[in-house]
This record gives structure tokens, sequence and C-alpha cells, in this order.
């Protein structure tokens, strides 16, 4: 697809970021412990395997219905409204955690998936991923089948007694996480 | 400045190479860029030269994703979400911050020039002396008691941006030895899709410190490294209160059809 115009760069989103792009309930999409409530989380790693304690990690999301909420309020959550997007800071030990509900598919037969962003210091551009649910629709889907499989594994999130888990390597050997890019976007 | 250096230590964090290393460092990949005659737009996620990128940039190239459901749209924000006052950072507290007050405004538009309309924008920055509100900043310039540096607005119906702040000061970082980083406020911005999100740094006109910053310079092309370079604009500076600065943003395109507007989403 051709553009009219050249987008802007992206830059690191640095340091110091943590005084402001986090906010009160910013990881919980919906209350944690509320009826269908699941944790989805997981690990930031660097090349040298150890934690990136100053990531910052945005999803976006159908709800469990496969609907895509067109609804505000995700910075100033009210408990009932679920908005679709949420953001996560790293703690120290790289952990991320969202409280939210595993979407459904949004369209027939599709396999649900977290759309996640992640932005670091370090990292001069921000990276997209998608999280799959681990589902029998897996099989059908055109990315992970466009992968080989040892790649397509690091895009699937592990089912836990809580929730979903999904660890994100940044720079790894064959289990590097697979970054996308996207129609319209440029090197 | 265009000799090849040696291989640099491979520590992310230490602050053992000079400037001159680090700028022969930069010289050589711009030199390798001309060479190569292959535009680029965005900054490369491997660049040596920001040490901290060593161990965080992916080693395989980005896999191409066909754009589908919640990739087509994105987070609504509004009212609700963010208070009109929240665009001035400079009546956050009692007092008046210390330093030039400015005011930056802007337009989003996408990769077709469409505006982004309602939609939110963040800034956040270090105060007039260069120094962040923030734990891990050790700077040993002032915290500025008047002055958080955080605001937030969201973009009116023809997809403007305002905000009232100071004027960022420049600051050192740990990178190498003497390294300063040019003054800059940091924009986290989403368009209308999710595949638009965004988040840079908006520079001030004519900054000695940009052809030393390898945060700056991973954006090897200066066409693009131009496009994050505010304007000085006379017409937004306002009589006795504050000048003004122009910055306009644009994101990649969509990939969303007019026709899909009416779907039942």
């Amino acid at each position: 697809m051709s553009t009219l115009l050249t987008a802007t760069p992206g830059q690191t989103v640095g340091p110091f970021f943590g005084y402001a792009l986090p906010f009160d309930s910013d990881s919980d999409l919906v209350p944690p412990g509320s009826p269908g409530a699941i944790q989805f989380h997981g690990v930031v790693t660097d090349g040298a395997g150890d934690p990136v304690p100053d990531a910052l990690l945005e999803i976006w999301q159908a709800d469990a219905d496969g609907v895509i909420p067109s609804v505000s309020g995700s910075l100033r959550r009210d408990g009932w409204t679920f908005t679709g997007w949420g953001r996560s800071a790293t703690d120290d030990a790289g952990h991320y955690s969202f409280s939210t509900v595993p979407p459904g598919p949004t369209s027939p037969g599709a396999a649900p998936f977290f759309l996640i962003t992640v932005f670091a210091r370090g990292l001069l551009n921000r990276l997209f991923t998608r999280a799959y649910l681990p589902c029998d629709q897996l099989a059908g889907d055109p990315l992970l089948n466009s992968l080989p499989p040892h790649r397509s594994q690091t895009l699937i999130a592990t089912r836990e007694a809580a929730g979903l888990r999904f660890d994100i390597r940044l720079q790894s050997g064959d289990d590097e996480t697979v970054f996308l890019s996207y129609p319209g976007h440029r090197a | 400045m265009h000799r090849m250096t040696a291989t640099p230590t491979l520590n992310s964090d230490s602050a053992s190479a000079s400037q001159a290393e680090v700028s022969g460092e930069i010289g050589a990949i711009e030199s390798a860029y001309l060479r190569s005659g292959v535009e680029e737009t965005q900054p490369r996620l491997d660049y040596a030269p920001y040490r901290s990128s060593l161990l965080r940039h992916p080693t395989k190239d980005l896999h191409h994703a066909d754009p589908e459901g919640v990739e087509l749209w994105t987070p609504c924000f509004g009212e609700r979400d963010v208070h009109p006052l929240e665009s001035d950072l400079t009546i956050q507290h009692t007092g008046a911050p210390i330093g030039e007050r400015m005011v930056v405004t802007g337009r989003i538009v996408d990769g077709d020039g469409r505006a982004v309309r309602r939609q939110l924008v963040e800034i956040w920055q270090a105060n007039a002396g260069g120094r962040y509100i923030h734990k891990r900043d050790q700077h040993p310039s002032p915290i500025d008691p008047n002055f958080t540096g955080v605001g937030r607005c969201l973009t009116d119906d023809d997809g403007y941006y305002r905000f009232t702040t100071i004027k960022p000061g420049p600051y050192p970082w740990k990178n190498h030895r003497n390294a300063w980083r040019p003054a800059h406020i940091h924009f986290s911005v989403f368009g209308t899709e999710f595949t638009q999100r965004m988040i840079t740094q908006m520079y001030f006109p004519g900054d000695p410190l940009f052809a030393l910053d390898p945060i700056y310079q991973s954006i090897t092309d200066q066409k693009a490294r131009d496009r994050l370079v505010a304007s000085y604009d006379h017409d937004v500076t306002t009589h006795e209160w504050a000048t003004g600065y122009r910055w306009d943003i644009v994101l990649t395109g969509a990939n969303r059809t007019p026709v899909d507007e009416g779907a039942d989403h």
C-alpha cells in the first residue's frame, strides 16, 4: 500500500517514562479477581537472558465475545467498562502483568490474540507482536502458518491456573520473539 | 570523523568510550548509509553507538503481518480520560516553573494525510535545568518544585494538539564519557489503528548536540531526522507570554478501508 506522506520517525521511550506513562489501574482491563478475570503476564528478557526492568507494554484486544471495544475510559477506569486497552511497565524482575479477559474470535473461526506493543530503554522504536491463545483455531491461522514451527511457537501464550503466560525475548536465537511489521511500515 | 573504528566495548552501560570514539562510529554508519543509496525513514533498531541497544534489538527481520481484527482499530479516549487543563504543564503546582514558557502545537495526520481526531497525546520532559522527576535521574541539577513535566491532551476535530510548557534543558547521560542529550520532549501518540501507535522525541531547531547524539543519529537519514525537529513559529508565540513552536506528526498509513466504517464494531 502506498501512502502520500512519510511517517515521522520513532525514538526510544528512554529510561524516564515511569513517572509519566503509568497510571492507576493501567494494567487492569477488568478488576483483578472479578468473575472471568485472568492474569496475562510474562517476563521481558534481553540478549543476555537478563530481565528488562524498564520496558513498557501495551495490549489491545477484543472482549471475551470477540467484540472490538469502541468506548473511552481507559485512563479513568470505572471497573465496569471494558475498553480493550491496557499498559504495564515491567518491574525490577522484568515482569509485566495484566488483569483482563481472554479475547474471543473477532470473526468466525479466527484465532484470538492479544496485540502487543513493546517500548523500552535501548529499544530505538516500538515493536509489535501477537500473543495467541492456545486453541484449535491456531492450525488455520495465516500468520502462524507463514512461520516455521519453532518461530510460530514464540507467539503462543501458555495456559496456567490463573490465566496465560507470554514471555518476550527481545534478542535470542531460535526462540527470539517474532516481531511484526504491517503494510505502511518502513525501515 | 569518518574513519572506521575498532569494535566498541560491548558493555551496554559503561561510560568508557569518548565522544570522539562514538562520533567515529556514528560517522562510519552514516557514510555506509549514504553509499548504500537505499532510503531509510525510521531509526535503526541495531545501532551500536547507542550502547543500551546492543542487547535489546531483535536479530531477526520483522515479520510481515496482514492486519486483521483488532489491528484495524484502536482504543478510544474521551473527555472522561483527559481534563483540558492537563495540557498546561505550567499550572500543576502552586507557583510558576522556572524557564522559558513555550507553546508547542501541531497536527497529527495518518500517512494519507487524514487528521487523527479526538485521540490521545501524552508528553513528558525534563525541566529547564535538564532534570526529570524520576528516581533514576541523578543528574545534579535542581528539581523544580513547580514543574513535573507530564502532560496529556486529546487532538481536536482537525487533528491538532497544543501544550503549554517550559523549554526543557539538555542533560548528561551515561552512554559514553561526557555524553549529553539534545533538549527534547517525549511524545506518545495513537492513530486510528493500533499499528500506527508510536512514541518519539521532539527536538528544537539548531541544537548543537544533534551531531553528537546517538539516539537522534540512529535515524541515519538527514531528511528523516529533520522530521523530529520543531520549527519556531512567531504566529504561535503570544504577546508578553510564551514563545511558540510548531511540530506536525505523520503516522503510518491506515489499512482499514472507509467501507468498513459502518461495520458493527
